[in-house]
Order: structure tokens, then C-alpha cells, then sequence
């Protein structure tokens, strides 16, 4: 008897030699067909790159705001008429337990402008806020040049520039000591901030101590905002204590709020938008599989003496299958790999021009990578069968 | 099976003949039906080159695909290399593919965008030979087959004879027990074919056994020995009357 018959072997090497020599052959037609895989795993790295970016960048305005800060205003809305917080809310909050600094915000309703020979209806959306001076420790915020109102200026016309209001005046140095016009008077410009972390509407006005406010201007001292800063332990407590505090004859003209709390709710929230463009990546990796499984249903068919060839030189039905898998396999990686570069590149984009920290998280981009090798299999496989299937004969007589 | 009697001893690796089929018959199921052999028996000795001719459709194509072991017979035993292929599976008869047998065919089949050495060591890729290896062997294979100087060459940069040379080398590369060609010289002018032909001829004085099937009688005439098949019978081997045929040297 003759001896036994070593199996046919193809090695990992050949296996995929082969198959990158398939689809270098028909190198434009295999672009195309990895496109559509593309797409989808950018879309999906895009959008969960994008959405971690933007979460973790509202999570770094909620450190950088401090999860303590609660805000005081009038309630608005219908009903309530036009409410107002007494002028001795701020010191009476000030009396609750484990409140750490209260500072009153006053709006005063007047503009700010470079001079007063400017238009009056010329604002530039520059508003003039009178505040207490120690509402840049309260807000987390910071010098930029010069120093910010004090105990001894208060009461005299000088004003801090937001730094949205230093760029729009114009004013980007305090030498030669630049005033503003402000109600018709002169202010003399003593500093300028950086940017508050989340008071957007600081930014944009010109800083004014209350009592200069009140002479001067000739606004009430009923503030607008009052900002508090509690211990972080018994934010809820101070919560219920504050609307009968500052207003104890009419509490219910009192809305005390948490701004770091809503940013918690919006950063844990998963938009709506980011779950529709999930769907579209998916419906694209769906159609780029499709794209696949065609691209591969054709090869077979046109490659058949090519598989009848690799039968006649010892391949089995299992070596055909692994080669237009692998095949379909490498048409899908590179359609992933295109992907994940591209989602990549477009969250960091995005992120830089928004000001976000990047993040990518490595699951989006292994997932990613994974679902086009999942789909690429999948899609590989029928076509792979047919080519196994076909008998050696059938194989080469096709030319 | 329709013979109660148990099938002779066929397949045995001390026996001389590197290819035996008894009463072979082969139907494709149409329809129409077609009996492409018709109780065809041959045996080919290791070292022996012999040609096939037929009128077109006599079942010469069905006849070498059954030696390759690409088809199976409908009834009649089939050994090749020793191995009688009833007991093989498909697996199998794929390794007895990749180990003992070589083809040569009329299109050729190149990897066109292969080299020429590629397209060689092609036929050893099913054997879990490491390419390096591969590659020499196919080196001197195309050497032998007098394309030392094209190896590099990708497929389409050949000409119709380099191609066929470089399918034979393919086919010779494993030392295989037979070669099957399937009219290698079809696509061939005749100068070419010659050329072809004296390949076969140069490999088989050197210990190749070769089956080469032919249109041209003129070719299978010169060749040492000629099977005539018709309608899927084999009218006519002169190696039955012949005397032995040459035994071979070390392959
Ligand atoms: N797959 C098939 N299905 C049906 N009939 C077939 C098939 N293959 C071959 N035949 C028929 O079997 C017969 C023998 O065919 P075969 O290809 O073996 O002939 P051949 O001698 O090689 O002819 P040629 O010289 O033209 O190549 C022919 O009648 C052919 O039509
Ligand atoms: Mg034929």
C-alpha cells in the first residue's frame, strides 16, 4: 500500500500573499468597494470621538466651575409680575450655614462704548454689569492685565473689561490708562480678565463696582444675580434654605439654581443627533458590506480558471474559501483602517476648532476596525463558498 | 456497484504503472446525456511519454481530467501513483494533486500579473514548501525549460512559447509521478509547437512520465507511444504491442 497522503498545505504567508495579489489586480475596483466601509466606520469613530470630546470638555468646565456654585435670581415667567431680590438678600444668604462666598450681580441696563462720541445704538452687545469684588474668586476667574475692582475704587468710575468687551472696544493694553464712556461718563479702564470658565455674559460687559454703579448710574442696588458658593456636602441643603432667605416675604419669587448640575444632566445625556448619525454609519457599513459581497460575488465568477487552476496544483475547497475570504477580509480592513484615519482626523479637527480637549475613545476605534473585519467576513463568505463549490472541471472550462 | 466480483488489487505503489484505469466510464448528466468514455482501460508506466489523439469531442480531455483526478469516473476503478482514488476524499485527491501530478494546459492559466518564477513556485504553494525554497526550485525549473533568462518576467510580458514553458516548468517543479497535458501546443504556431513538443521530449529523456494529448497526428506520431481514442473507446495504444518502455532513470 502506498504510504498516506500528507495533506495539502497553505501557509499564513501564501494565504495572504495570494489574496493581496486578488486584490491588487483589481486594484480600482477594490477602492471602490472598501469606500462604503469607509464611510461608515468614519462616521461612527467621528461621532463617538465627537461626542466624548464635547462631554469631556462640559466636564471640564464643570471642574473648572467648581460643582458648588448655585445662582440666585428673580423668578420670571407669567404671573409673577416683574420680581425682584431685596437689596438685603446677599447678606442674609451669606448668614446660612455652609455657604462659603456670596457675590451680587446687578444688571444695569445701560451700554458700554469706546467713547462718547460713538452712536448710542452702537453696543456691540457690550452691557455694563455692576458686581461685588470678590465675584472673581465666586466665578473662578482670572486677571488677564491690570487688577479688578476693590474696596478702595468701588465707588469711583472705574471699570473692568470682560475680555469679549476688551477685544470689541478694541482695548488690548491698559497703557496710557484708556477709558470707556459709559451712561455718558468717562470710566477709566483699570483691568482686564480672561475669559470666565461659564459666565459668557461677564465676558461681554464692563465691570462696574455697585455703589460707583448706584451714584453714578444711578441704578437700583436690587442685584440680579446673586452667586453662591456652598460646601459641596450640602448643596441640596442650602438649595431649600435659599428661596426663604433672600426673599422670605414672597420665597416663591425666588429660583435658585445649580448650573453645574445641568451641565452634569447635558454631559450624561446622549444627544439625539449623535444616535442619528450612529444609525447613518451603521446603514453605510451595512451598504458597504453589501458593496463587498458584490465586488466578491463578481471576482469569483471571473476568476474562475484561476480557481480551477489552484485545484489542479493541490488546493482544497477549504484553501479557495480561506483565499476569497481573506480577500474579502483585506478589501474590509482597508475600508476600516480608511475609516478610523478619516473619523480621527475629522474628530480632531472639530475638537481644535471648538477649543475641546480630543478624545478618541480606543473602543471606537478597535470596534471600529472590528466591525469592518465582522462585516468583511460576512460578506465574504457566500461568494467564498461558491468559489470552494465549484468542481475543479466546472472551473476550467470556463475559457 | 454493478460487479459482485471484488474489484482487483489496483493501486499498489511496487506496481510499475503510474497511472492504471480499468473499464472506465464516464456520463455527464445532460441532458442530453453523454457518455464521454465508454469502458476505457490504459495504463501508463512510470517514464513513459505518450500522446492522445481523438476527433474533437472523443472524450481525450475527460480521459486526462479523470488521470488528474479532478473528475471521478461514473464506474470503473482509477489508481494513480498507487493510490487507487475510491478510497480518497476530496481533501485527498487534492494533496495526490499537489504532490504527484502536474498539468499543463492549452490556455496556459498564468497569474498574469505574476512573475514568471511566481507563476513556478505557484506549483509548489499547496505543499508547505517555505517561499524561499519555492522560489529556488522554480529557478531551475524554468532554467530547465530554457527561461533562465526571464524570470523576472510578469506573465503578459511573455510571449505564447515562454508562457507555455513557464506552465511546464509549473508542472515539473514538484517532480511529480505524471504530467498531463492537455493540447499544450492549441494555442501554439508550429514552430512553437515543436519547440513544445521537444521540451517534452528533453524532460521525458531526463525521467518525466508524460501523457500529452493532441490534435495533430503528425506530433503523436513522433512520440514513443500513441493512443487512438474514439466516442470514449481506445481503439487503438501501440503500447500494448510495443515493448516495455523505457524504464527511468532517477527522477
Ligand atoms: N461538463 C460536461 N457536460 C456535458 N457534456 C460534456 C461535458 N464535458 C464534456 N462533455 C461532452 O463529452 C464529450 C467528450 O468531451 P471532451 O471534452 O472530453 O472531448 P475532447 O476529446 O477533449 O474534445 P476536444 O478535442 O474538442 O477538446 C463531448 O461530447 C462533450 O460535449
Ligand atoms: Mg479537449
Amino acid at each position: 500500500m502506498p504510504e498516506r497522503l500528507t495533506p495539502s498545505r497553505l501557509s499564513a504567508r501564501n494565504i495572504l500573499h495570494t489574496a493581496v495579489v486578488g486584490v491588487n489586480t483589481r486594484r480600482n475596483r477594490s477602492i471602490m468597494s472598501a469606500i462604503g466601509i469607509a464611510i461608515g466606520i468614519a462616521a461612527i469613530v467621528g461621532v463617538l470621538g465627537l461626542s466624548n470630546s464635547s462631554r469631556s470638555n462640559l466636564i471640564n468646565q464643570i471642574d473648572a466651575l467648581g460643582t458648588n456654585l448655585i445662582q440666585v435670581q428673580p423668578q420670571t415667567g407669567i404671573g409673577v409680575g416683574t420680581a425682584q431680590l431685596p437689596a438685603t438678600a446677599a447678606g442674609t444668604i451669606a448668614r446660612i450655614p455652609n455657604v462659603q462666598a456670596v457675590s451680587q450681580e446687578v444688571a444695569t441696563g445701560v451700554n458700554v462704548y469706546r467713547s462718547r462720541y460713538v452712536p448710542s445704538d452702537f453696543t456691540a452687545g457690550l452691557s455694563v454689569t455692576a458686581v461685588d469684588p470678590n465675584i472673581l474668586t465666586t466665578l473662578h476667574g482670572a486677571v488677564s492685565q491690570g487688577h479688578f475692582l476693590n474696596a478702595a475704587n468701588i465707588t469711583y468710575p472705574v471699570a473692568v473689561l470682560g475680555a469679549t468687551a476688551a477685544h470689541a472696544l478694541g482695548i488690548v493694553s491698559l497703557d496710557g490708562a484708556p477709558t470707556v464712556s459709559i451712561g455718558g461718563q468717562n470710566f477709566t479702564v483699570v483691568g482686564i480678565l480672561d475669559p470666565f470658565p461659564l459666565s459668557p455674559a461677564l465676558d461681554s460687559s464692563a465691570m462696574v463696582g455697585i455703589p460707583a454703579a448706584v451714584s453714578i448710574l444711578g441704578v437700583s442696588n436690587s442685584p440680579t444675580t446673586i452667586d453662591v458658593r456652598a460646601n459641596p456636602d450640602d448643596i441640596a441643603a442650602v438649595l431649600g434654605a435659599l428661596a426663604a432667605t433672600a426673599n422670605p416675604e414672597n420665597p416663591d419669587q425666588i429660583a435658585a439654581t445649580s448650573p453645574t448640575a445641568q451641565l452634569q444632566a447635558k454631559a450624561a445625556a446622549t444627544s439625539t443627533l449623535t444616535e442619528l448619525l450612529l444609525g447613518l454609519g451603521a446603514v453605510a457599513l451595512l451598504v458597504g458590506g453589501v458593496g463587498i459581497a458584490n465586488i466578491m460575488v463578481i471576482t469569483v465568477l471571473e476568476r474562475r480558471s484561476e480557481i480551477g487552476l489552484r485545484r489542479a496544483l493541490g488546493a482544497t475547497r477549504r484553501h479557495i474559501m480561506v483565499q476569497f475570504i481573506t480577500e474579502s477580509l483585506i478589501l474590509a480592513a482597508i475600508g476600516g483602517i480608511a475609516g478610523v484615519l478619516l473619523g480621527v482626523i475629522a474628530t480632531v479637527v472639530f475638537a481644535e476648532l471648538q477649543n475641546w480637549g480630543v478624545i478618541i475613545p480606543a473602543i471606537a476605534v478597535w470596534g471600529g476596525l472590528l466591525a469592518a473585519l465582522v462585516i468583511g467576513g460576512i460578506a465574504g463568505l457566500y461568494p467564498a463558498l461558491r468559489a470552494a463549490r465549484l468542481s475543479p472541471t466546472e472551473a476550467l472550462r470556463s475559457t | 456497484m454493478d460487479d459482485a466480483v471484488p474489484a482487483p488489487a489496483i493501486g499498489d505503489a511496487t506496481d510499475a504503472f503510474v497511472a492504471r484505469l480499468e473499464d472506465v466510464v464516464k456520463d455527464y448528466p445532460g441532458p442530453p446525456r453523454v457518455r464521454a468514455l465508454d469502458h476505457a482501460s490504459l495504463q501508463i508506466r512510470t517514464g513513459e511519454l505518450a500522446a492522445i489523439v481523438g476527433p474533437s469531442g472523443s472524450g481525450k480531455t475527460t480521459l486526462l481530467q479523470i488521470m488528474g483526478t479532478l473528475d471521478r469516473p461514473t464506474s470503473g476503478r482509477v489508481a494513480i501513483a498507487g493510490y487507487d482514488l475510491d478510497v480518497l476524499s476530496d481533501r485527498e485527491l487534492s494533496a495526490l494533486r499537489a504532490q504527484q501530478i502536474g498539468f499543463v494546459f492549452q490556455q496556459f492559466f498564468l497569474l498574469e500579473r505574476e512573475t514568471a518564477v511566481e507563476n513556478v513556485a505557484n506549483g509548489l504553494i499547496y505543499r508547505g514548501i517555505n517561499t524561499r525554497e519555492r522560489r529556488e526550485l522554480a529557478a531551475t525549473a524554468l532554467e530547465r525549460v530554457g527561461l533562465g533568462h526571464r524570470l523576472q518576467h510578469r506573465a503578459f510580458q511573455l510571449s505564447g512559447g515562454e508562457r507555455q514553458r513557464v506552465a511546464v516548468a509549473r508542472a515539473v517543479v514538484g517532480r511529480p509521478a505524471i504530467v498531463l497535458a492537455d493540447e499544450p501546443t492549441g494555442n501554439l504556431d508550429t514552430r512553437r509547437a515543436d519547440e513544445i513538443i521537444e521540451l517534452l521530449e528533453q524532460l521525458n529523456r531526463d525521467g518525466v512520465t508524460i501523457v500529452v494529448i493532441t490534435h495533430s497526428l503528425e506530433v503523436a506520431e513522433r512520440l514513443p507511444r500513441l493512443i487512438r481514442i474514439r466516442d470514449g473507446q481506445i481503439v487503438d495504444d501501440s503500447g500494448i504491442t510495443a515493448t516495455m518502455p523505457r524504464v527511468a532513470g532517477p527522477s
